[in-house]
């Protein structure tokens, strides 16, 4: 009885095996991927916004600190949207007939807030609190990115949970002498360029990193990503 | 095969009864084996319910089970297929899950930010909440501006920071969305100012008759400023009658001052100095007791057996909380406990003849040993001779002013509330009404049934009947015009506390539905509509504050949540001299059951009847939830072989009911205790139709105590009660999990409790063994721990509400509590032990106990309970895939399973109320008691930022921040210094199946009770109680 297949389907179903294993592992780095995309976690996306708030203007432009809007980021585990009337301190001043800034005056007027698209947003069962950030010594910009170079705002980070472990697992690869933690023109130590803090200067984060850890209390590492650190 | 089974069953007839359930319940039911079997046993013995104490195979099956019977079942009609096809479509889909998109959220910023207000920190705001006329001090925590839970507030003496579950399930109540929304005229939606412009001409024609047609019908009222302009609208139509009337009055207890004083005082107890408590029917240790949390604090601030102990004696005719309590209880018809006051005044020597008994000797003899510093609390149901008696008795002893405080009155204007009604009905039947104005009561629903209210107000011509109120309930369903109330949490007001002083009620939100304060309502009755509470409440206390610089002044009383130095001073009052007059008894008859009514101790009167958190709240002694059971005594039930869950009618001067009912071990023999509130049919979609309505056989001239004909009837009815679920496995006899002892016990071996603990060695074990006061495990070196004194603790479920509404609960309803899927992360069991006729009890409140060596964390396949590096056992909710493995391995049945979506996700009222500090749990997804760990990272947060150590008592659960009786106590066991440290190294503390090396963070502290050596003894030798009573 002759054969049914030819010699040369061997070779297809030999290769057919390899193209499942690569086709299967393909679609799932796919899928990982795709997790981790900008679709789902709109890292560096704009989204509609009642006013083109401009950061790099306020920021690098006029200088004005974070926490002139973000009020309670020291205080409160959010960093709070200003309310109009900080809006109106200065622009009941300057640009008073900007068209551009027509919802804001309507804002003040009428009493009605205005309403922002949530850029930086985690999941609900996350609590994150800003001031315990601070106070440890993270710079807004670590996980915020250059705002100062945000002409519209987005969010820098992922957001997800291996992004925030990063941290939580190695917290002196970002930490920062508190009073650097506003300063968005601050560079991690370089040998070029080195830190000094509490009268030392540092030229390697590691070393930097490690005492501010000490200097600042830092938990421990099996304290920081105990689930109930973060969920509740 | 076959021949042996046959066998087995032969040999084993437990075995085949299984399969009989008639049979099964009447072993239930067989007294005579299960007084063999507590004879036959030598140490205590405890159960929980009676099902347990006979021994019953269905009891021993659910013993075995993680949830009970039918809670991890699939019973709803859908199909086997159905489900399957779902189920094999959401594992395919599973995956995908962590896939979301995030929704496109907003962020809504002030225009105008408040002063003081922090985004994401809370506030806290002093105000009161009222029952009953009697106000309690409370804090209400406010998240941007929306009220979300309800605390005590410390400063004022009648709560030092408790709250009962009635302050605390007010919250619930505002955000209803059952509640009235709008004035209402003949079922047509109207504005407020429609209502104003039609009162006006109204109120017009009766200033023309010096109101000659207008009458008033309010609750009890102790607010100053309600009172003041009821006085003021009463001298505007001077010929019109304000009548108040709450089903639940005190008119016994005002019949009583009278009775004794010929006026009416307030009767205030001092228990910190009483080392001798005799309660007459009053179970002044449950919430509905004006003055509860405080007395409560005093009573067990006594219990402490290294400091001089109290000691409680209890005759009561209900089986309550206070009764649990007692270190002697005598279980007596409430018909009987008049006589029992008799003898003990003349066994005091206040004259009369005493019907000699042992307990009653031993309480005369304990009296007088210690007379000055003993005192005689009356219950509201009991007759007013019963209250003069207690008058004369403390009196007497040389009580007043040590234990008793006698004051003006609470309420502004206390009346005999049932005679206020009758003459109103009276009214209305003459036809002499024709305004009558209904505040905040509920007559159709709640009145005598006798007083026929109903078809004498739709009969009696009124051309206005208005009703104001939260719901548009039965009264509101009769009257033309129906204003919708403001609830406490939105309007201003004020209040009395027991003590007389002065709580100002402050508005916390702007009325969610523009409802209109009672003081509003009354100002447009005198056409100043244009008043808001708020100027009327600041203009009636700008004459009446002492200081010339108001405004400060009333900042402060605002901010203080009362008026200082308000309340009232002790008054001397004398009782008139000799006894009260007997009055003749009804001969009382062979064929008739003595009946009592009580208001239900969770939805009270019926005003909480559509409080989901209420509703489902098991009751304190039966753990009943969702409905109300008329009480049995076992003794009674063997006798007339009636069971829990059999329908009876109970016939009362010609009107009927049918009820359930109940067999409540310690009950009364021949009596049947009914309670009031349930069966409405107008309040929303959680009341409407739950329970039975007994307001429907209560007559005026015997609101508390009659005679009724009972009939059994071939039916049953299927009870919601969690008393026999989740109960504990282990020896009973040699390691019960409560455990007690008396005085002198304790005073021989102080660890009695921890040897009968089999605690291993801390190493015998596989897995890592963590220390947990390493800084390079746990760097701040906190530990987490809990005791639960069980000899304070009164059973006054203060502690579930409070986790219920901190913790975001759902609420199951009844068929999902029937199948034991109720939710409440801390629960409040009861034990009893010994004659189910008059058995003695303890309860023991069974949250997680955060074990070191936790069960549950070694079984979950996805990680999602692990412990902290403090010791806590995290539940990680958005991790679980709801294998409940952990729940199957939990030895203490803390864990709860959300098997339905029981959230209600959509409400956008309960969206509201909801604590944004703790995710909200969907279905699939195990949760359980946390520690309240949204409060400790706050504090440890603050503690971080100000570079400090967490101070002790900084951290409160908030089962522990609503406990009267300061039971709970929460902290660091690492630090020896702590609160919780010293309570676990006293010799009383012991931990629940410490055998199985869980070692619980949680551990309690033996009760210890102080009875008195005389009856003791007589209990040992066999006394019955029964034979004291004769």
């Amino acid at each position: 009885m002759a054969q049914i297949f030819h010699r040369s389907i061997n070779l297809y179903s030999k290769a057919s095996i390899v193209a499942v294993v690569l086709l299967g592992g393909a679609a799932f780095a796919g899928l990982f991927a795709f997790e981790r995309s900008p679709y789902i976690t709109y890292q560096g996306v704009t989204k509609p916004q009642p006013v083109p708030f401009s950061h790099q203007h306020h920021v690098a432009g006029l200088g004005i600190d974070c926490r002139y809007c973000h009020t309670t980021v020291e205080t409160s585990n959010y960093a709070s949207i200003p309310p109009t009337k900080t809006c109106m301190n200065c622009h009941s001043q300057i640009w008073t007939n900007a068209a551009l800034l027509e919802p804001v005056r309507d804002s003040y007027r009428s009493g009605r807030s205005l309403v922002w698209s949530k850029l930086n947003d985690l999941p609900d069962y996350v609590y994150f609190n800003h001031s315990i950030h601070i106070n440890k010594g993270v710079g807004c910009n670590t996980c915020h990115g250059p705002v100062d170079k945000m002409p519209l705002m987005y969010a820098a980070s992922t957001l997800q949970m291996e992004w925030c472990l990063d941290c939580h697992r190695a917290p002196e690869k970002y930490l920062r002498p508190r009073d650097e933690v506003f300063n968005m023109e601050y560079k991690q130590p370089a040998n070029g360029e080195p830190v000094s803090f509490d009268g030392k200067d540092y030229t390697d984060q590691k070393t930097l990193g490690m005492a501010l850890v000490a200097k600042y209390h830092l938990r421990n590492v099996t304290d920081i990503t105990s689930c109930s650190t973060c969920h509740r | 095969m076959a021949p042996e089974n046959t066998k087995r069953e032969d040999t084993c007839p437990g075995k085949k009864k299984t399969l009989d359930v008639q049979s099964l319940d009447a072993k239930a039911l067989d007294l005579a084996a299960v007084r063999e079997e507590i004879a036959s046993t030598s140490g205590p013995e405890y159960w929980r319910s009676l099902e347990e104490l006979a021994g019953s195979d269905e009891f021993r099956e659910m013993m075995h089970r993680e949830f009970p019977k039918g809670a991890s079942e699939w019973l709803d009609s859908f199909s086997r297929r159905g489900f399957l096809q779902t189920m094999g479509a959401s594992l395919a889909l599973a995956g995908m899950t962590a896939c979301t998109r995030q929704p496109l959220e907003q962020i809504v910023p002030y225009v105008r930010q408040p002063e003081d207000m922090i985004p994401g920190r809370p506030q806290f705001y002093a105000s009161a909440t009222t029952l009953g006329g009697y106000a309690s001090p409370v804090l209400v925590e406010s998240h941007m501006g929306r009220p979300t839970k309800i605390e005590g507030n410390p400063d004022h003496p009648a709560s030092l920071g408790a709250s009962d579950i009635f302050a605390q399930a007010s919250l619930l109540n505002m955000y209803d969305p059952d509640r009235s929304q709008t004035p209402v005229y003949l079922g047509e939606t109207r504005s407020w100012k429609n209502f104003v412009d039609q009162i006006r001409t109204r109120m017009a024609g009766q200033r023309a008759v010096e109101g000659e047609g207008f009458r008033l019908l309010t609750g009890p009222i102790s607010s100053p400023t309600l009172a003041n302009q009821i006085q003021a609208l009463l001298k505007m139509y001077p010929k019109a009658k304000w009548h108040q009337y709450s089903p639940l009055h005190r008119d016994n207890v005002l019949a009583g001052s009278m009775l004794a004083f010929g006026q009416a005082v307030e009767t205030q107890y001092r228990l910190e100095a009483a080392d001798v408590i005799l309660s007459l029917d009053a179970d002044f240790l449950s919430p509905s007791f004006p003055g509860s949390a405080r007395y409560t604090h005093d009573y067990a601030a006594r219990r402490n057996p290294d400091a001089a102990m109290n000691r409680l004696y209890v005759v009561e005719s209900v089986p309550s909380p206070t009764g649990v309590k007692a270190e002697h209880r005598l279980s007596l018809r409430a018909s009987e406990v008049e006589g029992f006051a008799r003898s003990l005044a003349a066994s005091l020597g206040l004259g009369g003849n005493a019907a000699d008994s042992h307990f009653l000797r031993a309480v005369a003899d304990d009296f007088k040993a210690h007379a000055g510093s003993c005192v005689v609390i009356a219950g509201e149901q009991q007759s007013p001779e019963v209250h003069a008696l207690a008058h004369a008795i403390n009196a007497h002893l040389g009580n007043v002013g040590k234990t008793v405080v006698y004051t003006e009155t609470v309420l502004a204007n206390p009346v005999d509330q049932t005679a206020s009604l009758r003459d109103l009905t009276q009214d209305l039947r003459e036809k002499k009404v024709d305004v009558l104005v209904i505040l905040d009561a509920n007559p159709v629903y709640d009145a005598p049934a006798d007083l026929n209210f109903a078809d004498v107000v739709l009969n009696s011509g009124a051309g206005l009947r208005l009703h104001y109120g939260l719901h548009q309930n039965e009264t509101a369903e009769l009257c033309q015009w129906h204003v919708n109330a403001a609830h406490s949490l939105e309007a201003w007001s004020d209040g009395r506390t027991y003590d007389g002083s002065v709580c100002i009620i402050q508005p916390l939100i702007a009325p969610l539905y523009d409802g209109k304060s009672a003081h509003e309502l009354v100002a447009a009755l005198m056409g100043q509509s244009t008043l808001t509470g708020h100027d009327i409440l600041r203009s009636y206390w700008q004459g009446q504050a002492k200081s010339a610089d108001f405004e400060t002044w009333w900042r402060k009383t605002v901010h203080d949540g009362f008026v200082a130095g308000t309340a009232h001073p002790a008054k001397a009052v004398t009782p008139k001299a000799g006894l009260p007059p007997l009055k003749a008894a009804a001969a009382a008859d062979a064929s008739t059951i003595e009946v009592s009514f009580r208001g239900d101790p969770a939805i009270y009167d019926g005003s909480f009847a559509n409080n989901g958190w209420m509703q489902e709240l098991p009751k304190p002694m039966s753990k009943m939830t969702w409905d109300n059971p008329g009480w049995i005594g076992p003794a009674y039930a063997a006798r007339t072989g009636l069971k829990s869950e059999d329908m009876v009618t109970l016939e009362i001067a010609g009107r009927s009911v049918q009820v359930p009912v109940w067999i409540q071990a310690g009950h009364p023999d021949n009596a049947i205790t009914v309670f009031l509130g349930y069966g409405r049919r107008r309040v929303g979609r959680v009341g409407n139709g739950a329970g039975f309505n007994l307001y429907a056989v209560r007559s005026s001239d015997a609101p508390w105590r009659t005679t009724a004909k009972i009939t059994p009837l071939a039916q049953t009815y299927k009870l919601a009660s969690t008393q026999g679920y989740q109960t504990i496995e282990t020896a009973t006899i040699t390691r019960p999990v409560i455990r007690e002892g008396s005085l002198a016990e304790y005073k021989k071996k102080p660890n009695f409790a921890q040897e009968m603990e089999d605690t291993p060695e801390r190493n015998v074990t596989l897995y890592p063994n963590v220390d947990y006061s390493d800084p390079n495990y746990n760097k701040l070196g906190y530990a987490w721990g809990m005791t639960v004194d069980l000899g304070a603790c009164v059973g006054c479920n203060a502690c579930m509400i409070a986790c219920h509404s901190e913790n975001n609960i759902p609420v199951v309803g009844k068929p999902q509590v029937v199948v034991g899927r109720h939710m409440h992360w801390i629960r409040v069991d009861a034990y009893y032990q010994g004659d189910r006729d008059n058995p003695s009890a303890s309860f023991q409140p069974v949250p997680c106990m955060q074990c070191e060596n936790a069960p549950c964390e070694l079984v979950c396949p996805v990680g999602a309970t692990v412990h902290s590096s403090e010791g806590l056992n995290d539940m990680v909710y958005n991790r679980c895939i709801g294998t409940r493995y952990c729940s199957n391995n939990c030895p203490y049945k803390v864990r709860r399973f959300n098997f339905l979506l029981f959230q209600d996700w959509e409400t956008p009222q309960f969206k509201m109320m909801r604590n944004p500090d703790v995710s909200i749990r969907s279905r699939g997804v195990m949760e359980k008691c946390t520690y309240c760990v949204q409060r400790i990272t706050v504090a440890r947060i603050d503690s971080e930022r100000e570079e400090r150590a967490i101070r002790d008592g900084e951290i409160q659960t908030a089962c522990q921040q609503a406990c009267p009786s300061n039971a709970i106590v929460f902290g660091n066991v690492n630090d020896p210094q702590s609160k919780v440290s010293k309570l676990k190294a006293q010799a009383r503390n012991y931990s629940m199946l410490a055998e199985l090396n869980t070692r619980p963070r949680t551990t309690y502290l033996a009760e210890v009770r102080n009875p008195n050596s005389q009856l003791e003894s007589a209990e040992h030798a066999g006394v019955d109680s029964a034979v004291e009573q004769g």
